[in-house]
């Protein structure tokens, strides 16, 4: 039978098979395994059937945990049930895998293997979570390539059925799941060959039904539990040879035959790599190209990882072995091995002793690490370990990929190195995440996959930067299979496209050039002019390795199509009529049939606008002619300015430079502490435009500075002699400020690390009275200013910062005199969420711990290299972990227990001093007014004087003291996520963390979508709003987290959004910390996911204020005491309409233009919660309070 | 029993009364609420043809924007099956209504390249309509663009429609030409079958406390019904064309007068919108009681009877006499 050849992802493949083999998909977002549950969305919305005619059911749960309890409960009713997820995902559903397993269910668990969160996070792909779940008693069968992913998500289900023993099917994430490749589709008739009808009538029958009771999970005591967990041996004995007979059939239907434990190499093979996943396939390369060359090498790649046939590994290895290395790709600290390690060498001990090992005497086994978080696991690293094997007393509990200077475990490896075959290609594209260079490729991909008879591979990797992200696009084809699941490594590339001339500044992207490659850059020099513009190392190369040099303006041609700043289409154009992969007019022909298809339904107007680009880009493009000799006098930018700390340069600046795979071990700290305030070293010049301030206009109100998200403009008011120094252009005005009369006042920009979104420009309300177009703040290009402002910027830091104590920040101009200790993270330009964390920082940064929910905060917060929290002069700022998603409540509530447990023991240690220091500072500090900033520095004071007093004394308890006095000094602990946390996955410790009374602040940064991972639902996203698993509209309203919070009557809350009130923001945020007890507040974040102008992010705060579908509150515990309504309702009455809030987005004028009748009704509900919720509010707020009503019990 | 039957651009019409172009023809349900008060025919909402590359471009914008840069979400939206962005919904519409209603169906069409205008006129016709309005709705403010060369442009286009299409065919035109009643006949000669007379634009206002210039919606009065009720009198009978009346008709006694002047159809607009779509049935009684009163038998009995050629003084409607018109308000004060 013929079947299709597609190139797809590894995610999508699984999906195709799982989605069409269940009926129940209870699914939560997690990477890398979001896209398989979001693919089971998709096509159960748009009807999509499975083998058995139905549309199977999919559900979004509040956490993995609550997903697999619903796949148990929907399996133990005998639906055919199934679920994906990765890394913490897997290991919240742990409890309930025992569970299935011990009721012998059959199903299968779809995971994309990813590393686990210890030292720190990591979304990259490893064995970690695999190894973590290996007890559960699920079988477990690994995947290693994307051809193989979606036939062992088949296999696996066959298995299941049979054996009654659940599956977890595995395969790399980003590694295998988001890796392009073409393969050989199942159709459904497949599907069904392989799956026994009777073994599905047979699980549905053993569902619970009260038609033929039963009861299931009952509780056991000590006499019959053990006996109950060894019947089911058979099923665990059998499952391994009903494995392979699936497999067996598998071959005899699809031609593609696999075995629990491939071997692959010289039948008489003297050296043996065991290894499972992806990086199987490259040992497995590698040993195949080594033998070539007359070694005798072997690789067995492990399919069947769980149950572990101890019989089945022995039958597959060579007599001839003499060693074996196995390799794993997870960490077990403190193991005598890691896991597969020790299950071979245990099955070698045990077949030796029974007598069934192919051999008599013990080969040598070592077992080694390898790929954590996706390093890659290269040909030269795998070559390595068969050298490694060649030794007399070969290296044992080895790494390979790192270097290793602490404990000495790495293996060495030549980079050099490399197995590719002369006729595949390799292409290398770099590009900004925004230019759709990425999108533009794996459509370049698809059409040499599917319109040419080459074989086709697409891998992409990005950074973790939310604005300005650069992208690499690594594509193979060739006529040979490809099988090289590693990225392309220097010198191999026979193509290197270089999307944006910029990074020629900053990044070797001419090391991966093959000698004789093609080199094509996007430039606005033209081809006699481009080559004076190019750094010298840069022409050195295109010279020696001798690479014809293409350039085009790109930049010109989409601006004249109509393509804004997106090149992607026209780069892409030019790869093809370069390499020649197809006819020039037959890849035209074909691009454009891919644009029709990528953006038919988008209208004909973006089709025309991509056809022109491609049309306008072969006449622009030119071939240069490269001179003899490297003339340049620009060199490449180094990483960091060279006045940066030590470890930025050495440790941080390597990885900005896409270097950190070479840093050693001993380069990282032990526990994953970092210091804080690096972002200011990465200087990204990510910005088109930067504001402009006007001094004369403006009229000093603190609203830009207060709504940049990313700290980039400021102001200083200061003493009129500190301009004795400035720069020439340094700009200033009289300030206005009673705080300081007579003195002078600043805005300033930092240039290079604004992102020019305008934000600032938006919130101005000063306007010149003789061209109201012109603001106190204005746009224009950062090029040409960036000299001169960096000078004024590194002069403006050096003005000393507002002293804290004068400025009381209960005003939002006198709010914008602290410094900022959260500046330039990585999140997106015009982010709505960083507004408030700055502001957070600025008012409580110098004594604030926070504990940070996974998700968009702890990303652009905490991922490396350069991280945004910073510290002040005296080097005191905020203190910041992120534990888990799920438990970041309970986390922050243990952050404050320390606080309040140290608190509470140094107070009674200084009590103990009484009579023995000065009595009266102990007094001062016991009853310290720490309600400001002036009382907090005065305990500091004392704090200090207390420590230096204590250190003239011998006894125990003064060093005690010394030790936790600090914790006498006040603390504001900051609990911050996204919705994703609050409203769903965190829910329940949120809930009790706020019932817990004690003092924590939480602030929601509300997107009303898990941003994070790409706009899934939450329970936050509002009605009619589409988001993922809620492509026909959210059908229900939000939940009203704020309500739930009130009704314990002892909680602080406040609705804000900055945009509509900024003075109500800044006040719900000094109450919030202020209240003794609990607080919550909900804070409006606009998002790039709700598809808005970012710009405009503000006024859309304020129509969703107008509409009522946000009203602003805040509800103050406090007051009830004084006999007043805690709730204060800070917004008016709706004044706009909810359609003419809702539909200025995305998320809702798309259900418009896709069916306007579900939106229409939708939006009538949306109108009536509003006014529901707003007359309940209203009433709420009405309620007459008598003093002492307060429902606060005291601890 | 009077009888208010007329014809415009070749539709015979039971009364002059047509519900012009307004978000009221944008539902099948409010459609045939004014044809059940009394409409005579429909002028529906305008294709925007700018408005259909603004909604495609922005969706693309937005649906791109952020994606495949940041590894752990490579969109932020699900793709759904399918956007209606283009003209389909109009399209659909006009079938809907045509299906729904026994009163003709005119489209009404504002373009901006030579080409979409010819696209969207033809697929409207296809669609069933029984005639199309063009709104050509410009505001040409470029001081070295001359206005021969607008004119030309006008022209050009009506004539390059016209070929494409064989429904009837009504210019809708701003009030703002040098000589109106020249180019009014030059587009009659391209092979505008009718004019309507005129487009109410948008005039925006200024908020001297936001210093923002603010868009503005007034609807109209009946003073606003002076200015094309002259050119409908000036221009009537000297063009081979039908004349609709838009603008500042209120009442059944506004009807009757731009029926007069030579109005073969009167648009109603800012009284729908006001009074709702049951205003008709009102209008087309004051109709007739007037009629009645002034012992007219039928609206083709008074079509034209008050023209600038019917009038005892021609210059009534010429500029000689505006001076006059403010002495005498003048006076009034």
């Amino acid at each position: 039978m013929k079947r299709e050849m597609i190139t797809i992802d590894g995610n999508e493949a699984v999906a195709q098979v799982a989605f069409r083999l269940n009926e129940v998909i209870a699914i939560y977002p997690i990477t890398p395994s979001s896209g398989m549950g979001e693919f089971s969305d998709a096509w159960s919305a748009q009807g999509i059937r499975n083998i058995y005619g139905t549309v199977p059911m999919v559900m979004e749960m509040q956490s993995e945990g609550g997903a697999a309890g619903a796949v148990h409960g929907a399996l133990t009713t005998g639906s055919l049930t199934t679920t994906f997820t990765a890394s913490q995902g897997l290991l919240l559903m742990i409890p309930n895998m025992y569970k299935i397993a011990g009721e012998l269910t059959p199903t299968v668990f779809h995971v994309s293997a990813r590393s686990l969160a210890a030292h720190a996070l990591s979304i990259f792909g490893d064995h970690s979570d695999i190894a973590a779940a290996r007890s559960t008693g699920f079988a477990m069968l690994a995947s290693r390539s994307v051809q193989e992913a979606q036939d062992m998500a088949l296999i696996s289900q066959a298995a299941t059925l049979e054996s009654r023993v659940p599956f977890l099917h595995f395969f790399d994430g980003f590694r295998t799941s988001h890796e392009v490749n073409k393969i050989e589709q199942l159709s459904d008739d497949d599907l069904r060959a392989m799956i026994d009808d009777e073994l599905v009538f047979a699980h549905r029958q053993r569902g619970l039904s009260p038609d033929r009771p039963s009861i299931r999970g009952t509780a056991q005591n000590p006499d019959v539990y053990f006996q109950g967990r060894e019947t089911n041996n058979p099923y665990y004995n059998a499952c391994p040879a009903i494995v392979q007979n699936a497999m067996d059939k598998f071959a005899a239907l699809t031609g593609r035959s696999y075995r629990l434990f491939d071997y692959a190499g010289a039948p008489d093979a003297d050296r043996v790599v065991i290894a499972m996943g992806s990086g199987a396939e490259t040992a497995e390369e590698t040993a195949l190209y080594l033998n070539e060359k007359g070694e005798k090498l072997g690789v067995i790649t492990v399919h069947l990882y769980r149950p572990f046939s101890v019989e089945h590994l022995l039958k597959a290895l060579p007599a001839t072995t003499k060693a074996i290395a196995v390799l794993d790709r997870t960490k077990e600290p403190g193991a005598s091995g890691e896991p597969l390690y020790q299950d071979v060498v245990t099955a070698l001990s045990e077949g030796l002793a029974a007598g069934n090992a192919p051999f008599n005497q013990m080969p040598t086994v070592i077992g080694g690490r390898y790929g954590l978080s996706s390093k890659e696991f290269t040909p030269a690293m795998a070559k390595s370990v068969f050298d490694e094997l060649k030794k007399a007393d070969p290296k044992n509990h080895f790494t390979v990929g790192i270097i290793d200077d602490v404990t000495f475990t790495s293996l060495d490896y030549d980079p050099a190195f490399s197995i590719e075959f002369p006729e595949t290609k390799r292409c290398i594209f770099f590009g900004l995440g925004s230019d759709g260079t990425v999108g533009a490729n794996k459509n370049s991909i698809k059409i040499i996959g599917e319109e040419t008879s080459n074989s086709a591979q697409g891998y992409f990797v990005y950074d973790s930067k939310k604005s300005g992200s650069i992208t690499i696009s690594h594509l193979r084809f060739g006529p040979k299979p490809i099988r090289a699941p590693y990225v392309i490594g220097s010198g191999d590339a026979n193509f290197v496209a270089c999307h944006q001339f910029t990074f020629l500044e900053r990044l070797d992207v001419l090391k991966y050039s093959a000698p004789g490659g093609v080199f094509l850059l996007n430039s606005i020099y033209g081809p006699d002019e481009v080559w004076d513009h190019l750094p010298k190392e840069v022409q050195q190369t295109i010279i020696e390795k001798k690479l014809r040099f293409f350039v085009i303006d790109a930049y010109d041609v989409a601006h004249k199509t109509g393509m804004g700043g997106r090149v992607n289409t026209i780069m892409q154009t030019c790869f093809f009529a370069i390499s020649g992969v197809l006819p020039r007019d037959e890849a035209i022909e074909q691009i454009k049939y891919s644009i029709k298809k990528t953006y038919g339904k988008r209208g004909e107007a973006v089709v025309q606008k991509n056809f022109d680009a491609v049309d306008s880009s072969i006449a622009n493009l030119h071939e240069v002619k490269v001179p003899a000799a490297a003339s340049s006098k620009l060199a490449r930018l180094d990483p960091v300015p060279a006045a940066a700390p030590k470890f930025v340069k050495n440790v941080l600046g390597k990885m900005i430079a896409y270097e950190g795979d070479d840093l050693p071990v001993s380069a990282m700290p032990v526990d994953g502490t970092f210091p804080t305030g690096t972002t200011q070293w990465e200087k990204r010049n990510i910005a088109l435009e930067i504001p402009v301030w006007e001094p004369n206009v403006c009229i000093q109100c603190g609203k830009c500075s207060f709504v940049c998200p990313h700290a980039a403009i400021r102001q200083k008011v200061y003493a009129p002699e500190t301009l004795e120094k400035a720069p020439a252009a340094f700009k200033s005005a009289d300030a206005k400020f009673r705080e300081m009369p007579g003195a002078k006042f600043t805005v300033q920009v930092a240039p290079e690390d604004c992102t020019g979104c305008g934000l600032c420009v938006e919130a101005c309300p000063a306007k010149d009275k003789t061209q109201v177009g012109r603001k106190a703040i204005n746009l224009a290009e950062q090029v040409p200013l960036r000299e001169t402002e960096s000078k004024n910027w590194n002069f403006f830091l050096s003005i000393p910062d507002a002293d804290r104590t004068k400025f009381t920040p209960n005003t939002v101009k006198n709010s914008q005199q602290l410094r900022a200790l959260f500046e330039f993270s990585g999140a997106c330009a015009g982010c709505g969420e960083t507004p408030y964390i700055k502001l957070a920082s600025q008012l409580f940064g110098d004594r604030m711990v926070v504990a940070n929910a996974t998700g968009c905060s702890s990303i652009y917060g905490g991922n490396l290299p350069t991280t945004p929290w910073a510290f002040n002069s005296e080097g005191r700022g905020p203190a910041w972990s992120n534990s888990l998603f799920e438990d970041n409540a309970e986390f922050g509530l243990g952050m404050r227990l320390t606080i309040d447990k140290q608190a509470e023991f140094a107070t009674e240690l200084l009590k103990g001093f009484s009579g023995k220091i000065n009595d009266q500072l102990i007094t001062d500090i016991l009853n310290a007014d720490q309600g400001s900033d002036a009382g907090i520095a005065e305990q500091r004071k004392r704090i200090a004087a207390l420590k230096e007093t204590l250190k003239g004394l011998k006894e125990p308890q003064a060093a005690q003291l010394v030790n936790v006095a600090d914790f006498l000094v006040k603390k504001s602990v900051w609990i911050i996520g996204g919705d994703g946390w609050a409203y769903d996955i965190g829910y329940g410790g949120l809930d009790h963390v706020l019932a817990s009374g004690r003092n924590v602040n939480v602030l929601v940064l509300d997107t009303e979508v898990y941003s994070n991972t790409g706009g899934q639902a939450s329970k936050s996203t509002p009605r009619a709003a589409v988001a993922k698993f809620a492509a026909n509209g959210k059908g229900l309203p939000k939940k009203d987290l704020g309500m739930i919070a009130m009704a314990y009557g002892y909680v602080y809350v406040a609705k804000v959004a900055m945009g509509s009130s900024d003075a109500q923001t800044l006040r719900a945020f000094l109450e919030a910390d202020a209240y003794d007890g609990p607080s919550l507040i909900i804070a409006y974040s606009h998002c790039i996911a709700h598809g808005i102008d970012m710009r405009k992010g503000l006024e859309q705060q304020k129509n969703a204020v107008a509409s009522g579908i946000w009203p602003l509150f805040r509800y103050n515990p406090a007051l009830i005491d004084e006999g007043k309504n805690p709730l204060q309702i800070d917004s008016r009455e709706p004044s706009i309409s909810v359609e003419d809030y809702a539909y200025n987005e995305t998320r809702y004028r798309m259900l418009l233009q896709s069916d306007e009748a579900r939106a229409e009704m939708l939006m009538k509900q949306a109108r009536s919660d509003v006014d529901k919720r707003w007359n309940l509010y209203r009433q709420m707020a009405e309620i007459e309070y008598k003093a002492g009503e307060a429902q606060k019990t005291e601890e | 029993m009077v009888d208010l039957s007329t014809k415009y651009l070749g539709l015979n019409l039971k009364n002059p009364i047509v519900a012009s172009s307004s978000p009221l023809s944008k539902k099948v349900e409010n459609a045939k609420r004014l044809e059940d008060a009394g409409a005579a025919a429909i002028v529906m909402y305008s294709l925007f043809e700018e408005q259909i590359k603004h909604e495609s471009t922005a969706l693309d914008h937005f649906l791109n924007r952020g994606t495949e840069s940041f590894a752990e979400a490579l969109t932020y939206f699900p793709e759904l099956e399918h956007y209606y962005v283009g003209p389909e919904n109009y399209l659909e519409l006009i079938q809907s209504l045509k299906k729904a209603l026994d009163i003709p169906v005119i489209g009404s069409l504002n373009g901006v390249s030579a080409g979409g205008w010819i696209n969207y006129a033809r697929k409207i016709e296809q669609a069933g309509a029984d005639a199309l309005e063009l709104n050509i709705y410009s505001l040409p403010t470029d001081p070295d663009v001359p206005g021969d060369q607008i004119e030309a442009e006008y022209v050009s286009l009506v004539a390059s429609i016209r070929k494409e299409i064989s429904i009837p065919l009504s210019i809708k035109l701003s009030p703002y030409f040098s000589s109106l009643a020249h180019f009014a006949s030059r587009l009659v000669k391209a092979g505008a079958n009718g004019l309507t007379l005129f487009n109410r634009f948008y005039q925006p206002d200024i908020d001297i406390d936001q210093l923002e210039v603010v868009p503005n919606l007034v609807l109209s009065d009946t003073d606003d019904m002076r200015l094309p009720l002259r050119w409908v009198a000036i221009l009537n009978g000297r063009l081979d064309a039908n004349l609709a009346l838009s603008s500042g008709v209120h009442s059944g006694e506004d009807v009757l007068k731009a029926v007069m002047a030579g109005a073969n159809a009167v648009m109603l607009t800012s009284e729908l919108l006001r009074s709702g779509p049951g205003r008709i049935q009102e209008v087309l009684d004051e109709m007739k009681a007037l009629m009645v009163k002034l012992e007219y038998e039928s609206i083709t009995q008074m079509h034209g009877s008050m023209s600038q050629k019917s009038v005892a003084d021609p210059t009534a409607f010429e500029r000689a006499y505006y001076m006059k018109t403010l002495t005498s308000f003048d006076n009034k004060l």
